[in-house]
C-alpha cells in the first residue's frame, strides 16, 4: 500500500501544498495589505477620508469576496492560462489564490488597522506627524499584534483553499486526497493526508499565536 | 511680550449646533492661560481647534505667523510647534518609552538619534522617570505615563503646549506628581493654554483665566478677579458647585 512510490507522492503533496499555501500568503499580503491601508485610509473615519476611492475598493473586495472560491478558481483559468502557461499544478493554483486571498487579506488589515486607538493617532497627529509617518510608524506598529493574528487566520484559509483546489488538479494534498480518497476508494492514502493537512494547519496556527503574544506589549 | 498665539472670531458648528461662538483670546509669549467651564461648555474642543484637530467654520487660529486653522495642506509643519497633552494619555502601546518619546524627534524632526536621545533621558530625569525608560507603557501608573506625554511632547520643543485635562482620568493622589511637573514648566516661562476642572490647580498656575459656558467666553482675567471676584452670575454659580459649605 504505502510503497516507496505513495511516499515519495506524499511527501511531494506536502511540498506542493506548503508552496501553494505560503507563496500566494506572501503575495497575497504584497497586494492586499496596500489595498487594507488604503480602504482604511479613505474610510470614513480614516486618515483621508475619500468616500468615491473608498466606494471602489469596497464594491471590488465584496464582488470577489462573495464568488465562491471553486467557482473563481473555474472563472479565472483562461487567465491563470495567460499568467503562467497552463492551468493545473500548484503553481497555476497560486493565482486564483492570490485573487480570492488579497481582498480577503484587504478587509482583515482594514478590520485591523480600524482597532487602533484614535488616541494614539491623535497625539502622533498633535506632533505633526504626517499621514505615511502615522501609517508607518504607529498605525502598522500598533496594529501588529492583529495584523499577525489576521495573517495567521488567512494562512489557515489559504491551506483550506489550495486543498481545495485539489479537486481540478491544483496539486498538493488536496489532489492527492481527492484522486485517492474520491476517485479509487483508497480510504488510508486520504486519511494520511487530512491528517498531515491537520498538522500543517496546527503548526501554523501555534506559531502565528506564539509570535502575536512576543509581539504584544499591551498586556501579558 | 510678543503674541504666540491668536485665536480670532473662531466659530465651530456640529450641523446645526453652534460648538463654539466668536471665541477671541490672544496667547502671549510664557504666558499661561486657563480655560475653565462645565462640562460640555466646549472647552476641549476649542483646544483640539487650536491645533488643527477640529475643523473650524469661521475666523482663525494663528501661531505667530503661520495659520494652524482654518486646516490647510501641510498641517504638520505648524503642529510640529504646537505640543499637546491628552486626558487618556495616548502612549503608544507597543514602543518602550524611550521610544515613545524619541519617535516624532527622530521620524517627525529627523534629529540626529544621539542627540535626541541625550535630551530624552535628560528629560525623564527631570520628571524622575529615568528608571522607567525601556518599561512599556502598561507598566507604568497613570500618573507616571502622564508624565511621559508631557515629555513626549516638550521633546518637540513647541512653541505652545495645550494640556487637555491632563489629571481628569487620574486618580487622586497622583494629581500632584503631574501638575507639580506642570507647575514647574510654568515657572521657566512656558507659553500653555489649559484646560482643567482643578480649581485650585487653575488658581495656582494661570496667568489669565477664561470661563467658557455655552460656547461663549462669559468672563475672562487675572485669577484674582476670576476666582475672588467673579462679576456675571454664571461663574459665581460655576464657582459655588466646587465647594461644600453648608448653603
Amino acid at each position: 500500500m504505502f510503497d516507496e512510490q505513495v511516499i515519495q507522492m506524499i511527501i511531494e503533496g506536502v511540498r506542493d501544498t506548503l508552496y501553494m499555501t505560503l507563496v500566494s500568503t506572501l503575495i497575497g499580503y504584497l497586494v492586499g495589505l496596500p489595498f487594507g491601508i488604503g480602504l482604511y485610509v479613505t474610510s470614513e473615519k480614516g486618515l483621508h477620508p475619500n468616500t468615491f476611492i473608498y466606494s471602489i475598493g469596497d464594491v471590488i473586495c465584496n464582488i470577489i469576496r462573495s464568488v465562491p472560491f471553486l467557482i473563481l478558481l473555474i472563472l479565472l483559468i483562461p487567465f491563470t492560462r495567460f499568467v503562467v502557461g497552463k492551468s493545473y499544478g500548484s503553481t497555476a493554483t497560486i493565482v486564483p489564490l492570490v485573487i480570492c486571498a488579497a481582498p480577503y487579506i484587504a478587509r482583515v488589515v482594514e478590520s485591523s488597522l480600524k482597532e487602533v486607538d484614535g488616541g494614539v493617532i491623535e497625539a502622533a497627529k498633535s506632533m505633526g506627524a504626517s499621514n505615511w509617518q502615522i501609517i508607518y510608524k504607529v498605525l502598522l506598529v500598533e496594529a501588529k499584534t492583529s495584523l499577525i493574528n489576521g495573517a495567521t487566520i488567512t494562512t489557515g484559509v489559504l491551506l483550506g483553499y489550495s486543498a481545495m483546489s485539489g479537486t481540478v488538479g491544483g496539486g498538493g494534498l488536496g489532489d492527492i486526497a481527492v484522486r485517492y480518497g474520491y476517485y479509487r476508494w483508497q480510504t488510508d492514502i486520504m486519511f494520511v493526508t487530512v491528517i498531515l493537512l491537520i498538522l500543517i494547519f496546527q503548526v501554523i496556527q501555534n506559531s502565528g499565536t506564539w509570535i502575536a503574544a512576543k509581539s504584544d506589549h499591551r498586556k501579558r | 511680550m510678543s503674541d504666540v498665539l491668536r485665536i480670532e472670531n473662531l466659530e465651530k458648528r456640529y450641523e446645526d449646533s453652534i460648538v463654539l461662538d466668536d471665541i477671541n483670546i490672544t496667547v502671549k509669549k510664557g504666558e499661561v492661560v486657563v480655560i475653565v467651564g462645565p462640562s460640555g461648555c466646549g472647552k476641549s474642543t476649542l483646544l483640539r481647534c487650536l491645533n488643527g484637530l477640529e475643523k473650524i467654520q469661521e475666523g482663525s487660529v494663528v501661531l505667530e505667523d503661520q495659520i494652524v486653522n482654518p486646516v490647510s495642506k501641510n498641517q504638520e509643519k505648524v503642529r510640529e510647534k504646537i505640543g499637546m497633552v491628552f486626558q487618556t494619555y495616548d502612549l503608544f502601546p507597543h514602543m518602550t518609552i524611550l521610544q515613545n518619546v524619541m519617535l516624532a524627534p527622530l521620524k517627525v524632526k529627523k534629529r540626529n538619534k544621539q542627540d535626541v536621545q541625550t535630551e530624552a533621558l535628560e528629560l525623564l530625569d527631570r520628571v524622575g522617570l529615568l528608571s522607567k525608560k525601556d518599561k512599556y507603557p502598561r507598566q507604568l501608573s497613570g500618573g507616571q505615563k502622564q508624565r511621559v506625554a508631557i515629555v513626549r511632547a516638550l521633546i518637540m520643543h513647541p512653541e505652545v503646549l495645550l494640556l487637555d485635562e491632563i489629571t481628569a482620568a487620574l486618580d487622586p493622589e497622583m494629581v500632584r506628581e503631574v501638575l507639580d511637573v506642570v507647575l514647574s514648566l510654568a515657572k521657566e516661562g512656558r507659553t500653555m493654554v489649559i484646560v482643567t476642572h482643578e480649581m485650585q490647580f487653575a488658581k495656582a498656575v494661570a496667568d489669565r483665566v477664561i470661563f467658557l459656558d455655552g460656547g461663549k467666553i462669559i468672563e475672562e482675567g487675572s485669577s484674582k478677579e476670576i476666582f475672588e471676584h467673579p462679576k456675571t452670575d454664571r461663574l459665581k454659580t460655576f464657582l459655588k458647585s466646587f465647594t461644600y459649605d453648608e448653603q
